[in-house]
């Protein structure tokens, strides 16, 4: 099931990509490298240790998600959650070029962490109670909401409320995330609710007409909203809470508590990660690093 | 295998959603694929070459391209309508192929006097492959359509992916990730519900295949 599951969302995202790729979009300016500490002293049996010893780490993260995690043309990966990423490498004694990217969309993240696939998981990734009893998130390290995204000629729709009060209009979301789940609520009937493998599909459907709206964090709405040429726009305000935490494997108390300590020693690198890559979308404010949730 | 329990009422309507794309595919696809194996048998040359360039075209690409066509490229050409009719309509598109040619095989396997003998009644070519050779063509290709349409109902779980809520599948993916279940129960639970569709469509292909037998 996985393996065809990754194969369809593999030539999925390849189109979809390619698609996507045509629309252009400016130039994003460089992060900054964050240091990369030289042999790092770790106690002995720490996932810190193995990792520092074998020389390289293994992270899932979001491929379609401008601002976030983005597969460039030439194959690089940019995006936020991918600098921030770098930063807890780069304490770990790991260079940017020793870090081996997973594509790791909404619904396979809890599946990649338990199976070991991956050492951590930097993907948008909303703490959410259900999900913190398959794994250990540690921070939060971003504060994101649930809004809703429309084409920009489409004054019908103004908040979630206009979903209850109108059964006709359909809303689009990822299989197996939290928006998907919170907007249900705000749902006539469950037949409104759209759902794809990846935002970027959402995306597309909203663009041809298929779907009247998308419904996810702001941040990931005004990646694509600025990706648009105008086609898209944000409206009504945000209706949900979305902190985002790095995920590891359940347990790993050691790991999360060196994930927070690193995080808010390099407030400065994290401040310039986001001025470099989410801070370029029209519409964001630089964030504060948010107090981190106790590590269990 | 609690957590199916818990979540017996989302599995139901998953059933029933699955069930129901089933069905209409079905359906479509038979009728679909035996007015192109007529227009492959005919002797009208554009025909014969439309009923080659579809199979051509829906056997040999895969499913989920085919879905994917339907779901966003149709949309392109200002077609817009439910995400489950393009599902639907994909599975039929790609199932009728392989029930078309299924057919064929069944045609070919009457003896070509039996549509001579039709000819020199006074029976025109339609009339000759609906009263004749078609009859005597489907007995023969029960188990293969069988297999063709069986296959459909397992295809059916990749409609999930394209925008179709609330099927099967994606049932199962919702209470995974969003959720939080375990894997294995979850998707044994998905797999029982379509064993629960398979199984039964087996039996009846049986008792049919018995039925129709020519006893030769």
């Amino acid at each position: 099931m996985s393996f065809r599951r990754s194969a369809l969302v593999a030539t999925l995202s390849a189109v979809v990509l390619t698609a996507a790729a045509c629309g252009g979009g400016e130039d994003e300016a460089a992060a900054p490298e964050p240091e990369v500490a030289e042999a790092p002293e770790f106690e002995a049996g720490t996932t810190m240790a193995e990792i520092a010893e074998s020389g390289s780490i293994t992270i899932g993260t979001k491929f379609d998600q401008p601002g976030f995690g983005l597969e460039t043309l030439d194959g690089e990966l940019e995006g936020f959650d991918v600098e921030v990423a770098k930063i807890i490498a780069a304490e770990l004694g790991i260079a940017p070029e020793d870090i081996q990217w997973e594509q790791t969309p909404s619904a396979v993240r809890e599946e990649v962490i338990e199976g070991g696939e991956v050492d951590m998981v930097v993907a948008t990734y909303t703490i959410n109670d259900e999900r913190a009893e398959r794994i250990t998130f540690a921070g939060p390290y971003y504060e994101a909401g649930q809004q809703i995204m429309v084409a920009a000629d489409d004054d019908t729709i103004t908040g979630p409320e206009s979903f209850t009060e109108n059964p006709d209009l359909t809303v689009c979301s990822v299989t197996g995330s939290t928006p998907s789940e919170q907007i249900r609520e705000y749902l006539a009937s469950d037949s409104q609710l759209v759902l794809f493998d990846e935002y970027s599909q959402c995306a597309d459907a909203l663009g041809n007409g298929q779907v009247d709206a998308v419904t996810t964090d702001n941040v990931i709405l005004l990646g694509f909203v600025s990706e648009s040429d105008g086609e898209f726009k944000l409206v009504g305000e945000q209706f949900t809470e979305e902190p985002y935490g790095i995920g590891i494997e359940k347990g790993d108390v050691a790991f999360c508590e060196f994930i927070n300590e690193t995080l808010a020693a390099n407030e400065e690198a994290y401040v310039a990660a986001w001025e470099a890559t989410a801070g370029q979308i029209e519409g964001t404010q630089t964030p504060e690093l948010p107090e981190p949730a106790e590590c269990v | 295998m609690s957590p199916v329990i818990e979540n017996l009422d989302l599995y139901v309507d998953g059933f029933l959603t699955s069930l129901s794309i089933i069905v209409v595919a079905m359906i479509g696809s038979l009728l679909l694929g035996t007015l192109i194996a007529a227009f492959r048998v005919s002797p009208v040359p554009p025909l014969r070459a439309f009923g080659t360039f579809w199979v051509s075209t829906f056997r040999n690409t895969p499913l989920s391209v085919v879905l994917f066509f339907c779901a966003f490229g149709l949309p392109e050409l200002g077609i817009n309508r439910t995400f489950y009719f393009f599902g639907v309509l994909g599975l039929i598109l790609y199932t009728s192929a392989f029930v078309c040619e299924a057919i064929r095989s069944g045609i070919n396997s009457v003896s070509a006097g039996q549509a001579e003998a039709a000819r020199s009644i006074g029976l025109n070519f339609s009339q000759s492959l609906r009263f004749v050779v078609l009859p005597q063509a489907l007995r023969t290709v029960v188990p293969p359509l069988g297999s063709v349409i069986i296959a459909m109902f397992k295809n059916s779980a990749v409609v999930g992916a394209f925008g179709v809520g609330g099927d099967l599948w994606s049932t199962g993916q919702t209470l995974t990730s969003a959720r939080g279940y375990e894997t294995l129960p979850i998707f044994i639970g998905v797999a029982i519900g379509f064993l629960l569709i398979t199984l039964p469509a087996g039996a009846v292909l049986q008792v049919i295949e018995r039925k129709v037998a020519i006893a030769r």
